[in-house]
This record gives structure tokens, sequence and C-alpha cells, in this order.
């Protein structure tokens, strides 16, 4: 406490995807880099199959907004622990969105095809796989059939996925307990360590603030927290540094940056505003299993058509035919088999009525449950998300180590309910066709459910609607950058990591730039 | 109107004989199904087979009994016994109550058994309410709820047919309305307790026939306790790709 302020190149705030990335290039181009994450660090043999309580909740936590619930990881690696690895490049024209205000939202720098490299490149380095129809399981064959059926086209969708050691156990919500999920923890986040790089876990950074240290910038200021209970600080203290790479996620940057306000001399007003869920939009089929056999001839063993919801990779297959780049925005979405764990029960519905998520008919849907196919659309959403008050701490009031209630309110426009009504009737014209199914979208119950927040502190051309530049720095602060799904201007209509990490890839130039200029001694990378 | 307003006229009575903020039992709540998600400690985690129910704090019987009618609505089940009438026998089988629910709601981890006296009371505050509004038998006329009543006097709740109890729960649970998020927690418990069995560990509650994961028919884990798929596949191309798929496989 007494000893001089503790000093370092660079601070790198949260080690996802966005976090891990740069510390890498930093790292491995000479820096000092010293990683702040909040969450705990699990070692493979951590990750259990198991929905006991104190199991993943270790690892994920559930947000609760007004109007919205997100789901994202707490832990070393961030949300590249607990995500399903679906790793795919947003098509071209999500670059050229207006949304409803009417002008480009992305940097005029940005289009598909500048980031092509970087897609390329992190593709490469997690690595990503292409499977082939011989590795998708059983539900995302499912869905193929029946969008092949109804005339559509269907993908096998590439996943980080090492696919030799995957056991398709669909425990993916849980981290990988066969080292085949390619998270952060197998790649980017052991470079970093293996150049030097310091990963402190259990680490909560709460201020940015002016550095007093002659020669350094910043200051973060953090409080350490219990590994048993993280809503009991057993510590704190204060680093400063020459950069800053802030990458706590789309929920927790805008609220450490609006806390950090008055210290910083104040921050760009886009911070906290336009976040988007993506536009997830999930729905749930029941399937006949007759029809299964009879109209698409599928059969996984004698007898049984199906029966297989359990069985895989949570993301198999999804269609790209109403990404159609001449289609009017709001309008456009994909749609993709995926699996949710018996969590997220509770909000399938037997019915049209508004509590048929509950009840006896529920129940007997229950009893069908292995002939479920889930669906998630992701739709084009209106940037509508907004932050309020930032709590005293953290990103949100932990009332436990895994629950929080944030300052987030999500209210969806019409055009976002346009893209969701367009995307339920692509659902059911795909899945109820010859009486496959019957689809309903899950209940609203606990408002809409986003496992991919982003755009909370986004990046653009236009000061008055980003925050950010399009190098990923924060307007007004030099060697202050943000690069994780927060800086993604717009939903995507597909999964978003591979975008953040491209992004976060793209970054790295200018922020070695940055920091040379700024007396770190450090050369940009390309190396892996 | 007058059906709304005289209901909440007696919740307020009720509410303020029992001295109970129904803020500090919002927030509690929210706090104690935030522990539901909470890190048990892990060495304790994996030493106890289930989160301890045995030395819960004593909860009286009319709290139990009209905690399990409600988690009985989110998941209905059989009757216990003859004379069982906490559970509506509205579906066969186990339902959320055989699952566990009681057990995990007085969970100390949880936190919640203290309050769970004064969610029961508000909950069957609610129900005199749709009772008395609805031509139901007079409930009102039974002893404070305080009082042990003889098996006989049920509290308002369990005092409900399943169709009317199902009727004021979704009233209760629907979105926007002003205590949603109490009703919505005691709801999640109440399906977690079921669909995933959150007092055990996974492997040994579908081992040992969970009810819950046996009416999904959750599969068996492999003898280490994790699950693995050898066969998984049709193996059989099922679809065209979209013909303006990148070599990635990402859209175009
Ligand atoms: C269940 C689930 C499934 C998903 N599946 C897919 C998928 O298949 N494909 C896909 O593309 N995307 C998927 N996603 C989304 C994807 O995981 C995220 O978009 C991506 O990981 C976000 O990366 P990030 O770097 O922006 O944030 P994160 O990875 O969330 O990292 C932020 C990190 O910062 C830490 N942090 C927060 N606050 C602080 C603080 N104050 N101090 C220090 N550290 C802090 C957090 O603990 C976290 O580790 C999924 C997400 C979830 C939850």
């Amino acid at each position: 406490m007494n000893a001089a302020t503790e000093t370092t190149d660079v601070v790198v705030i949260g080690s996802g995807f966005g976090g891990a990335i740069p510390a890498y290039r930093l790292a491995a181009g000479g820096a000092k880099v010293v990683v702040l994450e909040r969450g705990p660090w699990l070692r493979t043999e951590d990750f259990t199959h198991d929905l006991r309580l104190g199991t993943y909740t270790r690892i994920v936590d559930l947000i609760q907004g007004d109007g919205i619930t997100v789901v994202a990881g707490n832990c070393v690696g961030g949300s590249s622990v607990v995500y399903f690895a679906a790793s795919l490049r947003a098509p071209g024209f999500v670059f050229d969105r207006r949304g409803s205000l009417g002008h480009r939202l992305w940097p005029a720098s940005l289009r598909r095809a500048t980031l092509d490299p970087w897609y390329e490149r992190v593709e490469q380095t997690l690595p990503v796989a292409q499977q082939s129809w011989h590795d998708v399981p059983y539900p995302g064959g499912l869905f193929a059939a029946a969008c092949r059926n109804a005339g559509r086209t269907c993908n096998p969708v590439p996943v980080a996925v090492d696919l030799r050691r995957c056991t398709n156990c669909n425990w993916m919500l849980s981290g990988c307990r066969f080292d085949a999920k390619r998270s952060m923890l197998l790649n980017y986040l052991p470079a970093a360590l293996a150049h030097g790089a310091e990963i402190r876990p259990l680490h909560e950074v709460q201020l940015i603030g002016p550095a007093v240290t002659p020669g350094y910038r910043y200051r973060v200021t953090y409080t350490t927290v219990d590994g048993d209970d993280y809503r009991v600080p057993t510590g704190g203290g204060a680093i400063e540094a020459k950069i800053v790479v802030l990458a706590a996620g789309a929920m927790a940057t805008p609220v450490l940056l609006q806390r950090s306000a008055a210290a910083l001399g104040g921050v760009p007003a886009a911070v906290g505003r336009y976040f988007s869920s993506n536009g997830d939009r999930v729905s749930v089929a029941a399937m006949n299993e007759d029809r299964i056999r009879d109209v698409l001839g599928l059969e996984r063993e004698p007898g049984v058509p199906y029966e297989a919801l359990h069985i895989g990779k949570p993301i198999g297959s999804m269609s790209y035919d109403r990404l159609d780049p001449h289609a009017a925005e709001f309008t456009r979405f994909s749609l993709q088999q995926i699996y949710f764990p018996t969590i997220t029960n509770l909000l399938t519905r037997s019915g049209d009525a508004g509590s048929s998520w509950f009840g006896v008919e529920k129940k007997e849907l229950s009893a069908r449950w292995r002939s479920w196919l889930t669906v998630l659309a992701m739709t084009e959403d209106d940037n509508e998300g907004t932050f309020g008050v930032p709590p005293p701490t953290g990103a949100f009031t932990r009332l436990a180590s895994s629950i929080g209630l944030s300052p987030l309110r999500y209210a969806p426009t019409a055009n976002t309910l346009r893209g969701w009504a367009a995307a339920d009737t692509e659902a059911r014209a795909v899945l109820e066709r010859d009486g496959l199914s019957r689809v309903r979208p899950w209940s609203d119950v606990g408002g809409a459910l986003c496992a991919h927040p982003l755009s909370s502190c986004r990046m653009g051309d236009d000061p008055a609607t980003s925050a950010l530049d399009d190098s990923n720095e924060l307007r007004g602060h030099p060697g202050l950058f943000v690069t994780d799904g927060s800086a993604v201007p717009t939903s995507l209509c597909v999964n978003p990591s591979l975008t953040i990490a491209a992004l976060a890839e793209r970054a790295g130039p200018a922020i070695v730039r940055r920091a040379a200029e700024f007396g770190v001694p450090v050369r940009y990378s390309d190396a892996w | 109107m007058t059906g709304a307003l005289s209901r909440r006229a007696l919740s307020r009575r009720a509410l303020s004989r029992r001295a109970l903020s129904r803020r500090a039992l919002l927030r509690g709540l929210a706090a104690a199904v935030g522990a539901l998600y909470a890190v048990a400690p892990a060495g304790r985690a994996s030493a106890s087979p289930a989160l301890s129910a045995g030395p819960a704090l004593p909860v009286d019987p009319v709290t139990v009994a009209t905690l399990e009618a409600f988690a009985d609505t989110i998941v209905p089940g059989v009757k216990r016994y003859p004379g069982d009438h906490a559970l509506a026998g509205a579906a066969p089988g186990p339902g959320a109550v055989q699952a566990g629910a009681i057990t995990l709601l007085r969970a100390p981890e949880l936190g919640l058994t203290p309050l769970l006296p004064g969610l029961a009371g508000l909950l069957d505050v609610e129900a005199t309410g749709y009772a008395t509004t609805h031509g139901r038998p007079p409930l009102s006329l039974q002893p404070p709820l305080s009082l042990q009543p003889p098996l006989s006097l049920q509290p308002p709740f369990v005092g409900l047919r399943y169709a009317d109890r199902a009727a004021l729960a979704a009233d209760l649970l629907r979105p926007g309305t002003p205590d949603q998020k109490l009703w919505l927690l005691l709801a999640l418990v109440s399906a977690l307790a079921f669909d995933t069995a959150a007092h055990l560990h996974t492997p040994d509650a579908v081992r040992h026939g969970h009810p819950g994961l046996a009416h999904l028919r959750f599969p068996q884990p492999d003898a280490d306790g994790l699950w693995r798929y050898p066969r998984f596949s049709y193996q059989r191309t099922l679809a065209d790709p979209h013909p303006s798929t990148t070599p990635s496989g990402s859209p175009a």
C-alpha cells in the first residue's frame, strides 16, 4: 500500500476474445502486459457435466436488465469458455447497415472485404473447423432436412472445435472438459503468457482515471474478489499504464466508462447507448417423430427417427436464405439450429396463451423433450438498448455470485419487432411444413433473451453516435482502446465472436503504433 | 375494477398485519434466488451429494403447503397420498414438488428460508382476493394463518382448484405486473428443481431416477459421470448449401 504505484506498459481489462487477442499481440511485440479479469481461472479438470448450483454458475452470469436478460461468461477466457463456438463471418450487407439513423453506421474504412484478412487470421489461429455433414449432429441434420423439404438451403456451421476430440456431449455451457472447444484458454491466452503477459483472475476493475506517475497515462483501479463469493471484496489496488485495452464485454465496458467519466474528464455521449441484442430470437419446435420418418426419411436407429435433442455440439446447421443483401433492412436474418441446457426449459411454451410456459400441457410437452428442436434467429435490431446510472461497483449489482441486475433497458422498437415477426414466419414455414412440428417462440416472461450483447461503446465515423474511432480508440482519450463486443456497431445477423475477434486483431497494429508513440518498446508482430 | 381494488385493499391489510415490507421481501427474494445461481465453495460442493436440506430452519406447515401448491401449479404432479391437498393431482406422474422444489427453496445455500413464510403469506393473500372476486368458497372465514390449522383447514392458495391456481398464477406472472419478478423467481426455482435437479449433482440425479430428469428422459452418463455420444450424426448430406457461401463456410 505504501509502496510506489505499480506500473506496466499495458493493462488489458477482461480476458475474452476482445482482451486475449490484443494481450497476445502486445506481449508478442515486446510490451509488458497485465490482464485483469473479474472471474476465476478454471482448468480443464474443473469443467464438470453438472447442472447443480455452484458448478456452471461459477463461470456464467445471468444479467437481468429491464426488458432483457443477458447471458455472459465470467472467468479467464471470458464468454469463449462457455460459448457454443459457431464461427461465422458477418454477411457483407451488415457493414452497410444504416439502422434508423439514416446514415452508414460502420466506419467507412470497414467493409467485409477489409475485414476478411483478419477473419482469416482468426480462423487459422483458433482454429475454426468446417463441419461436413458427417460431423453435423442429429439436430443439425434434422434442421437441414426440414430446410430442404421447404425448398431452402442449409449449411453446416463452421465451429471453433477440434472435431477429433469432441465427444458431442452438449455440455459447452459448462466449459469443455475434453479440450475440444478452442476457447481463449487454448490459443491466445497461453500464447500471451508465453510472451510474458500476466493474467490476474478475481480482479474486478472499478475505475479508469489519469495516472499520477510521470510518463504513464492511465490509472486502473480494481478490487480483488473472493473466489467463493464474488460479492465479497478481499482487497484492492491500482496499476498505471501507458495503454489501456478495455475489453470487459458489452455488458461491462460502457458501465466502467460511465463510472470513470468524471475522472477521465468526460466520455463520448455514445458510451452506454446503442446497445444491440444481436436481434436474438429463440423458438422451440416440438417435432413429430412419425412425420420425420415419413416426410424426411430420417432414422437414427431402427425405429427412432430423431429423439436426439440432447446429442451433439450445440450448433450444427443454419440457413443463410434470408441473408439477402437486396431485402429491406430489418427483414434479414439467419436461422440456426441450437441446443440450450434444460435450465431454459421453463421458457418453452406449449400453446399460444401467455401462460403456456407452465402447467399441465407444458408438462406433457416436456415428456417429449428429446423430440424438441430449438432454432435461433439472429435479426437486425435497432440498437435500442441504453444503460442507465452505473451501480456503485462492477458492471451490475451482483445479487449473488452469478446473477446480477443491470441498468440496461431494452424495449424493442417496431423495426426489431418486424424482424422477429419475419423470423417467426420463416421458422414456421420450414418446420411446420407437412406437419413436421409446432413451433413457438420462447416465452417473453423474462424479457428478450440475449447471448450476444453488442454495440454499447461502438465504433463509427459520426462522433454523435459512436464512441470509438475506426481504430477502436475512445474519442478524446489517446491510448484507451475498446476491443470487445461493445465496439461492434450493429447486430450482425450471425453469431458475433468471429467478428469481435477479427476486429480485435485488426486493432492490433493501431494499438501497437500508439504504444510505441507513448514510449513502449513494442513492434507489431503478426507471428503466431 | 372493484375486484382488483378489493383485492389490493385486502393485500394491504394483511401485509401490514404481518408487518411485511413487500419491498424488503422482493429484495430478499431477489438476493436469495440470486444465491440459487451462486458459487458454492468448490470443496463443499463436491463433498456433499445434495444441497443439504437437513439442518434447514424449520418452516411451518402452512408455508410448506402453500409453496408446494405453487410449485405444483408450475409443474403439476400426482397427489403423494390420499388426502394430499397441497398437490392438486392435475397431472399424472411426479411434478415439481416430488422433484425437490421445496428442498431447493429451503436449501441453506439460498438463504431463502426466513423469507418463505412471508412469501407464502403474500400468495395466500392473493389467493383470498382471487377467491372472493371469483365466487369461490369464503376463505376469509378461515382462522389467521399464523395459527396452525387442523389439516382440514387449508391455506387459501391450497384451497383453490388447479384451474384457479393456474389462472391466479398466470395473473401474477404476467410481464409488467407489480410483483411479477417475485413470482417469476419462485416459478424458476420450481422449474429448476424439475428440469435440472439443481440441488443434486446431475450424474447422481440421473442415475437415481430423479423424477424431473426421468420425465425428460435425460440420458444416462458414462461410468465416469461424463456424457459422450460416439454416434451423433445421420452422416448424410441433408441439404444443399447456400450458393453464395464463401470458402470459410460463411455467408457472402
Ligand atoms: C452461452 C453462450 C453461447 C454463445 N455461443 C456463441 C457462438 O456459438 N458463436 C459466437 O460467435 N458467439 C457465441 N456467444 C457470444 C460470444 O461468446 C461473445 O459474443 C464473445 O465471447 C464476447 O467476447 P468479448 O471479448 O466481447 O466479451 P467476453 O468474452 O464476455 O469477455 C469479457 C470479460 O471481461 C470480464 N470483466 C467484466 N467486467 C470486468 C471488470 N470490471 N474487470 C475485469 N474484468 C471484467 C468478464 O468476466 C469477461 O471474462 C455465446 C455466448 C454465450 C453466453
